[in-house]
């Protein structure tokens, strides 16, 4: 791929107080794709996710949106150029309803896209328009998280950052949330970058993917690349398969 | 009687209450409304409606309290929590009769100065409480709604006291211009202390805004050439009327201006109106911005601050932006203080006053703007009512609060209206609502 990059990480490091949690990292996502950086517990994929965000703020290297410098940009700035992200823990507003959890999504939005979006995102997840008046702590884990990505589709983002959408759940949600992940990237040309530990699920889903070790990216290659590779099966897959 | 559908229900509930209020009149009316009296060659009727009235209205009153809370217990409904009735039944029938308990007390509030029994007394309480409603109403903003606990509320309180004190005693300044410049500044305190704080939740913050209370009172107490220090400021001059005339007796007083007779009560029923147009303003204002983004994004402050972040809001605006629209309700109750008081010091701000009002809204429901209202009057009226028993007045209080807190701990009124729906809107249950952090 010659086009320049929609998001591009490069020698990315980031530190928790004198604690260095990415050392190096450099990635590219590009325009359409589905990119997933797998790795073990603690090896700085959720710091490089935040990192995208601006919190923390990478203390050396260069995240380039869209030719954009945007390393040093405030969260809330970064959030209004098209990326949106699904938190870790999914962060839903427990008190608040289903739709007023997606009407604080739209917040960056448009407003006058907002029916328009929401009836897409009740497409998407008929699930989550059942229960629109119901109050999100009330919601299972699922739901929840359903509702966490659909909340962020309602920034109408051009990058999604998802950070472990199959946290705690079943691996029939689980499926059926990747595939939501697959439908949006196929029919509306969403790019996403995802962070994941259930290797098996993303590699199979990505197109391409990124293995971090101890914050450093240890190897890339597309999806079905790495899960054959022998060195990711001893790893991340063997006996974690669902 | 089981109440069916809502609107089945509250018609039936409308008409029994109907029937109970014609049988009592005309029992009460006859029995308690005329009495007889012995005069020189026979007797002589004494009409007493209001007595007769009085005892009607509490019939009802009884009555409808049944209807809602004894008759209408289902068996085992009170450990009942199916999806379907997640309130009980009694806080859904509360719900219901919210429909009419509201607008109910707001035409009670404006007819309260006209009604016979209303005396001077009455009206001085009332004036208290419904101070204390806009206080509990503006401190909701920034505790209910933002979730952000401040311990020092009355600091903003008293900035704008003083800042219609000070303007009022150096520069003459009326009140009417006084008000909003009163507001303005308190609200300008509200950002000062917002910016240290912005990093702060919970525990911390509100360590942080009880010192910023006590630093605004030490400093009033102290700075004595300005201020006064603990002699405070007096003579500070009463409201008159929309600055077109003022209260006081003789030619062009207001009541020589209207024709009427003259009555020192005139300045304090204006008192009253004037509180309650500021209370209901800050209600008014609160409803609204809970329905815009503004609002909602104080309420999902409240719940995830890290989800706020991620979502593309400024937490920085959204935190300094709730400090100050409740401090600027405090800086226009302040000013209402010193102009009805007419004498202000340091020792009407401690920090008793600010877990007064914040008593008011945690006992109220957090968010709950009604909540607000009955805990005022529960409270402020209560003190008046045990007032003979000085000594033992915080005991009752301290009791009736943990009571309170056993029976109902998310507050009086505990559920939350949501500010955007589908179809149908549903109050959505304080029973299923988290205390403190809301995940």
């Amino acid at each position: 791929m010659n086009a320049p990059a929609l998001l591009s990480v490069s020698q990315v490091e980031t530190f928790y107080g004198r604690i260095q949690a990415l050392r190096g990292v450099s990635l590219d996502v590009h325009e359409g794709e589905i990119v997933t950086l797998i790795g073990a517990n603690g090896a700085g994929k959720s710091t490089l996710m935040m990192t995208i965000c601006g919190s923390p703020q990478a203390r050396s290297g260069q995240i380039l949106y869209r030719g954009h410098d945007i390393t040093r940009t405030p969260t809330h700035q970064i959030m209004h150029m098209g990326i949106a992200q699904s938190p870790e823990g999914r962060r839903i507003f427990g008190r608040m309803t289903v739709m007023e959890n997606l009407r604080i999504g739209a917040s960056v939005a448009d407003p006058s896209h907002f029916d328009r979006d929401i009836e897409r995102a009740f497409a998407l997840f008929p699930l989550l328009k059942e229960r629109r008046n119901q109050r999100g702590g009330t919601l299972s884990g699922g739901e929840q998280q359903m509702l966490a990505i659909a909340r962020a589709l309602m920034a109408q983002p051009r990058l999604l950052l998802l950070d472990e959408p199959s946290l705690g759940l079943a691996p029939l949600v689980i499926k059926q949330i990747f595939g939501a992940i697959r439908e949006l990237n196929a029919t509306q040309g969403l790019t996403v970058f995802l962070v994941e530990q259930n290797a098996h699920h993303a590699l199979r889903l990505a197109h391409r993917g990124y293995v971090m070790v101890n914050g450093k990216i240890t190897m890339t290659g597309t999806g079905v690349e790495l899960l054959g590779r022998e060195e990711i099966r001893a790893a991340y897959l063997e006996g974690g398969v669902h | 009687m089981v109440l069916r559908g809502p609107r089945t229900a509250a018609a039936t509930l409308l008409a029994d209450l109907v029937v109970t209020a014609v049988i009592s009149l005309v029992i009460f009316g006859v029995m308690v409304g005329l009495r007889t009296e012995t005069i020189p060659g026979g007797l002589k009727l004494v009409p007493r409606w209001s007595a007769a009235l009085g005892l009607a209205a509490m019939v009802v009153a009884g009555r409808l309290m049944l209807h809602l809370i004894w008759w209408n217990r289902k068996p085992g409904a009170r450990s009942a929590w199916s999806p379907a009735g997640m309130m009980p039944d009694w806080a859904r029938n509360l719900k219901l009769s919210g429909r009419f308990v509201r607008p109910a007390t707001l035409i009670f509030a404006l007819v309260l100065p006209f009604l016979p029994f209303t005396d001077r007394y009455i009206l001085d309480l009332s004036i208290l409480v419904l101070t204390y409603v806009m206080l509990g109403w503006g401190l909701n903003i920034v505790v209910g709604l933002a979730g952000l606990l401040d311990l020092g509320y009355v600091a903003f309180y008293a900035v704008g006291a003083y800042s219609y004190a000070l303007l009022a005693h150096y520069f003459g300044w009326s009140f009417w211009l006084c008000l909003p410049v009163s507001g303005i500044l308190a609200a300008f305190w509200g950002i000062i202390l917002g910016f240290p704080v912005l990093r702060l939740r919970g525990d911390y913050l509100a360590i942080v805004t009880l010192a910023f209370g006590e630093i605004i009172r030490i400093v009033l107490l102290n700075w004595y050439w300005f201020t006064g220090g603990p002699d405070g400021i007096s003579g500070i001059p009463r409201p008159d009327f929309f600055g077109i005339v003022g209260f006081e007796r003789g030619p062009g007083g207001f009541a020589d201006t209207f024709g009427i007779e003259y009555s020192s009560l005139h300045r304090i029923v204006f008192l009253y109106f004037l509180i309650l147009a500021l209370a209901l303003l800050t209600n008014f204002v609160t409803i609204r911005l809970r329905r815009l983004p503004i609002g909602r994004a104080w309420e999902a402050l409240r719940e995830d601050e890290i989800a706020c972040r991620s979502l593309g809001l400024n937490t920085t605006t959204v935190k300094l932006s709730a400090f100050a629209t409740g401090a600027l309700f405090a800086g226009f109750a302040g000013a209402f203080f010193a102009t009805r008081q007419g004498f202000i010091s340091p020792e009407s701000f401690t920090f008793t006053e600010s877990a007064l009002v914040l008593a008011i809204v945690v006992l109220g429901g957090m968010g709950s703007q009604m909540g607000v209202v009955i805990a005022s009057v529960a409270l402020i009226g209560g003190f008046e009512v045990f007032r003979e028993f000085e000594q033992y007045r915080m005991l009752i209080f301290g009791l009736a609060m943990v009571l309170i807190m056993i029976w109902r701990p998310r507050g009086l009124i505990a559920g939350r209206e949501p500010s955007i729906f589908f179809r149908t809107r549903k109050t959505i249950s304080g029973a299923l609502v988290s205390q403190g952090e809301g995940h």
